[in-house]
């Protein structure tokens, strides 16, 4: 980039609103996925769309690569700037503008963190389902542009099913229009939908209009111990097949369960194979019946142990397993790769057998956790990256896991999206005409290739 | 503060400083969940205001793909040391002492900055040190205004690395140690207990060495205030002068070490975190020094942590005090010595008083001890939203157990238009037992 480009980006935004010291730029050289890391030219933060529109005509003019950037949570490399250019930092647009309680529906800035956004509807008895991980620090343009997914997808889903209509700047500028607040809208292509879950690659969002739902009045949660992975997956299609969705339904393999034991002793015997959390929530009657046919479900499938929370406290305690799954996983190495890979929900524990076998033959930690309900697993690859033999085994069995996936009929990414960090698997996922598909439409929205180029489906 | 200076040049200077960081800052993952709690990062919104983009700073130094400027000397100095990150990340990563690390890199390779500079070099005095602040108690009236009723006072000159509508307190006219004899007597003493003032409450806040003084005396324990105890060296530790810090550390070990007291007590969250955590950490690797150095650090308590845990105060004595008190955790209390409840206590054992607890009372106030010289008006944002909690709890006290919060608290209300009182927890402690004696 010249001096002249960075002195127009301060006319649009303001100087104060341009960062280029060296010091500044290394700050948005990463996201929150290791081994990816590269310097950009400058950081532009808008204030509103009239500026995002502005900076994207000019880099669009100019052939400038522009990286739509949130809080930079994400897990797919997604924002790094891998060919210089600009960050677009969109946490200045950080305000709820509507909450429209006859529609149920929100309009809010993309830099708005997901967690105030729940905390602004809360008194109000609603929420936004989407909870990733991050959820307190996370912005909604991320998780939007990502189609972030959480614990409660389940039963919830994911972001593109509460999106209903954006505002978008296009790669040259323009200012686009998609959905609105009709429940029912069946007018055209779904660009809603297309522009969920793009990862910034064709467009930048600069409002959302989401769909809110009424908060469930209760909950409950329970526990179950298996020492048989093979009786826990029988219990999870017992579950569903008991035409029960529960909000939450997750599973811990062996090497989590041990790691977790040693790290935060809650009491999880060491021999168990797969450990259960399951969570119904709801009107109360409907969750005491439910949670009725899941403890059932759970007994009559074996399972070693079972607990059943009886009130806030107990829920608490029963969580606190799976809410230590990652931070103990983390704390084992200096390298953490969170992935995502997910399979149909019947193959969950092939696919754990998989990762398991492929991670004794490499010689590589893995632990896997995730949300069996949804056949959403996150197997939890720790390492150190500074040691590159180390590394060339990891990469090998990331290379074998999501090969694994793809054969059980998986998807590489259940709910952190693709960026750069699956992209070499996107081909054997889709094959040639879907990605060819998918690369026609990104030439047409954005022929200069500007916005996060070579990420999601590649060079164009 | 022109030249450039790479990693090379650092670990020229001093190869150790550096090298071992790096294994500590290849645990950050990076997964931005420190964004969450950092209130400077709230209010600069930018990554190298936050633990993730500090350390990758400190990251990018040491691999030479940055060099150790002033920029990267900036974004070391705004943190408040709060210590929120570190209890927040999953990874376990100590980003609060990183950062100090990285202070010491910045301070080794391009000296303090100098408003510090000057203020630390008084400290290392001791002498100077209580000369100077001695004579500000006196001559303190003519370039401080005072506030009417309140222990709070406004500069009529500008002063270095103040801002001139800040409101601090004023010095006292005698200090606090000077006020009494070293050893406070009482009848049939239970036990003795070695006072660490601290500055703040040896040179302004006489009004809550007081109360500690008076507390202790109604629990027949007998107070001794070593008069060669000097500043604890916290300031000047967070600030990234680890030499100067270990001087002080040393003096005030020797010090209070050679009266072999039953208790240390101090009515402060940093002070006691000096002596508790900071120092066996300074003298970890001198074999001598860590011994004196381990015990006293058992010895050494907080004072409302110290009247609940180990004195058991009998409540009995207690007399009512009709005030609604909301409650500001230090951080140093909260995140640093873990002392959250104890002061709860206190409060809750005192008849009359109504405790109302406000949101998120642990979080930052924004004083951050020394910080708040440099970076004021961040300090003030941060300390708006603190302001706002305590109205919402529409207390008519703000207590909290820190000097420099205290003082920060009292100028936010101020600036606020707001009157509430701010005061030591233990001075409210202090009046019960007072009403204790006229019933």
């Amino acid at each position: 980039m010249e001096k002249h480009h960075i002195n127009a980006l301060k006319e649009i935004v303001g100087e104060e609103n341009v960062l280029t010291s060296a010091e500044d730029l290394y700050c948005y050289s990463y996201d929150a996925t290791p081994g990816h890391a590269h310097m950009p030219d400058a950081v532009v933060s808008p204030a509103n769309t009239a500026e995002t529109s502005k900076i994207l005509k000019l880099a669009n003019e100019n052939h400038i690569p522009v990286y739509t950037r949130g809080s930079g949570t994400n897990l797919s490399a997604g924002c790094v700037p891998t060919k210089g250019g600009i960050v677009l930092l969109m946490t200045r647009l950080n305000k709820i503008l509507e909450v429209d309680l006859e529609n149920l529906v929100a309009v809010a800035e993309p830099g708005v963190i997901v967690a105030d956004l729940n905390k602004e509807i809360a008194s109000l008895g609603l929420i936004y389902p989407p909870d990733p991980g991050t959820v307190a620090t996370a912005t909604l343009g991320g998780t939007v542009a990502e189609n972030a997914g959480g614990l409660r997808g389940l039963k919830y889903g994911v972001s593109k099913h509460y999106v209903m209509g954006l505002e978008v700047v296009l790669a040259n500028g323009d200012i686009m229009n998609t959905g609105g607040k009709n429940v029912k809208d069946v007018s055209g292509y779904d660009m809603t939908k297309l522009f969920t879950g793009s990862e910034g690659t064709l467009c930048v969002i600069t409002k959302i209009i989401s769909k809110l739902v009424p908060a469930p009045e209760a909950k409950k949660a329970m526990m179950a111990i298996f020492k048989d992975l093979d009786n826990a997956g029988k219990a999870v299609s017992a579950i569903i097949a008991a035409k029960i969705i529960p909000a939450t339904l997750e599973i811990m393999d062996n090497a989590t369960i041990r790691t977790v034991e040693d790290y935060a002793k809650v009491g999880l015997p060491l021999d168990a194979e797969a450990v259960l959390l399951i969570e119904v929530d709801g009107n109360p009657i409907v969750v005491e019946k439910e949670a009725e046919k899941v403890m059932e479900a759970l007994k009559a499938n074996h399972a070693d142990l079972v607990q059943i929370a009886k009130d806030d406290a107990e829920r608490d305690k029963l969580w606190a397993a799976r809410r230590a799954a990652l931070p103990a996983l983390a704390k084992l190495r200096p390298t953490t790769y969170v992935e995502d890979a997910t399979v149909p929900r019947n193959k969950v524990p092939d696919f754990l057998r998989e990762v398991s076998s492929i991670a004794k033959k490499h010689n590589v930690t893995i632990g896997t956790f995730g949300h069996a309900g949804d056949g959403n697993m996150h197997p939890t690859i720790v390492c150190d990256i500074r040691i590159p033999e180390e590394m060339e085994r990891v990469y090998q069995a990331m290379d074998e896991m999501f090969k694994a996936a793809i054969a059980l009929g998986g998807t590489l990414s259940g709910e952190h999206g693709i960026g750069l960090g699956k992209l070499p698997w996107m081909e054997q996922q889709h094959g040639l005409v879907t990605m060819n598909a998918m690369r026609s439409i990104k030439r047409a929205l954005d022929p200069n290739l500007i916005l996060n180029p070579g990420k999601l489906v590649g060079e164009c | 503060m022109t030249e450039k200076i790479t990693a090379k040049d650092i670990n020229e200077q001093d190869k150790a400083l550096l090298s071992d960081l790096q294994d500590a800052l290849a645990n950050c993952m990076k997964c931005g969940n420190c964004m969450e709690v950092c209130p400077v990062y709230k209010e600069v919104g930018k990554e190298a205001a936050v633990a993730r983009g500090k350390l990758s700073l400190m990251e990018g130094v040491l691999k030479g793909s940055i060099p150790l400027s002033a920029a990267f000397d900036a974004a070391m100095s705004k943190c408040v040391s709060c210590k929120a990150c570190t209890a927040k990340c999953p990874c376990g990563v100590p980003a609060d002492e990183l950062i100090l690390r990285g202070r010491q890199a910045a301070v080794k390779a391009r000296g303090l900055h100098p408003i510090k500079k000057k203020v630390f070099a008084l400290l290392k005095n001791r002498h100077l040190f209580d000369f100077s602040l001695r004579m500000a108690g006196i001559f303190g009236p003519l370039s401080f205004k005072k506030i009417p009723g309140k222990m709070a006072a406004l500069a009529r000159f500008p002063m270095p690395g103040m801002d001139y509508k800040r409101v601090t307190a004023p010095f006292a006219s005698t200090p606090l140690r000077s006020q009494y004899p070293e050893v406070i007597k009482v009848d049939r003493p239970t036990m003795r207990v070695g006072f660490f003032t601290g500055c703040t409450i040896n040179y302004i806040y006489t009004d809550v060495g007081q109360s500690v003084i008076n507390v202790l005396k109604e629990n027949n324990i007998e107070v001794t205030m070593p008069s060669m105890q000097h500043c604890c060296g916290t300031p000047v530790y967070m600030s990234g002068d680890v030499d100067s810090a270990k001087i002080l550390a040393k003096h005030n070990i020797e010090t209070f070490d050679s009266y072999n007291f039953d208790y240390i007590v101090s009515a402060c969250g940093s002070c006691t975190e000096a002596f508790r955590i900071e120092f066996p950490h300074l003298f970890h690797d001198d074999p001598k020094m860590s011994a004196m150095t381990e015990k006293l650090a058992k010895k050494t308590y907080e004072i409302s942590e110290f009247l609940i845990d180990v004195v058991k105060i009998d409540k009995t004595k207690l007399g009512p005090v009709n005030a609604t008190v909301t409650m500001h955790d230090p951080c140093h209390m909260a995140r640093g010595i873990k002392v959250t409840k104890q002061p709860r206590e206190v409060l809750k054992s005192i008849p009359g008083l109504h405790f109302v607890e406000m949101k998120a009372p642990d979080r930052c106030c924004g004083s951050g001890g020394s910080f708040s010289l440099g970076n004021y008006e961040l300090s003030r944002k941060i300390n708006d939203k603190k302001i706002a909690d305590i109205a919402s709890t529409n207390a008519d006290t703000v207590v909290t157990s820190c000097g420099t919060c205290r003082m920060h608290l009292t100028d936010g209300l101020f600036q606020n238009n707001m009157n509430q009182d701010a005061l030591h927890v233990i001075q409210v402690l202090d009046r019960s037992y007072k009403a204790g004696h006229q019933k």
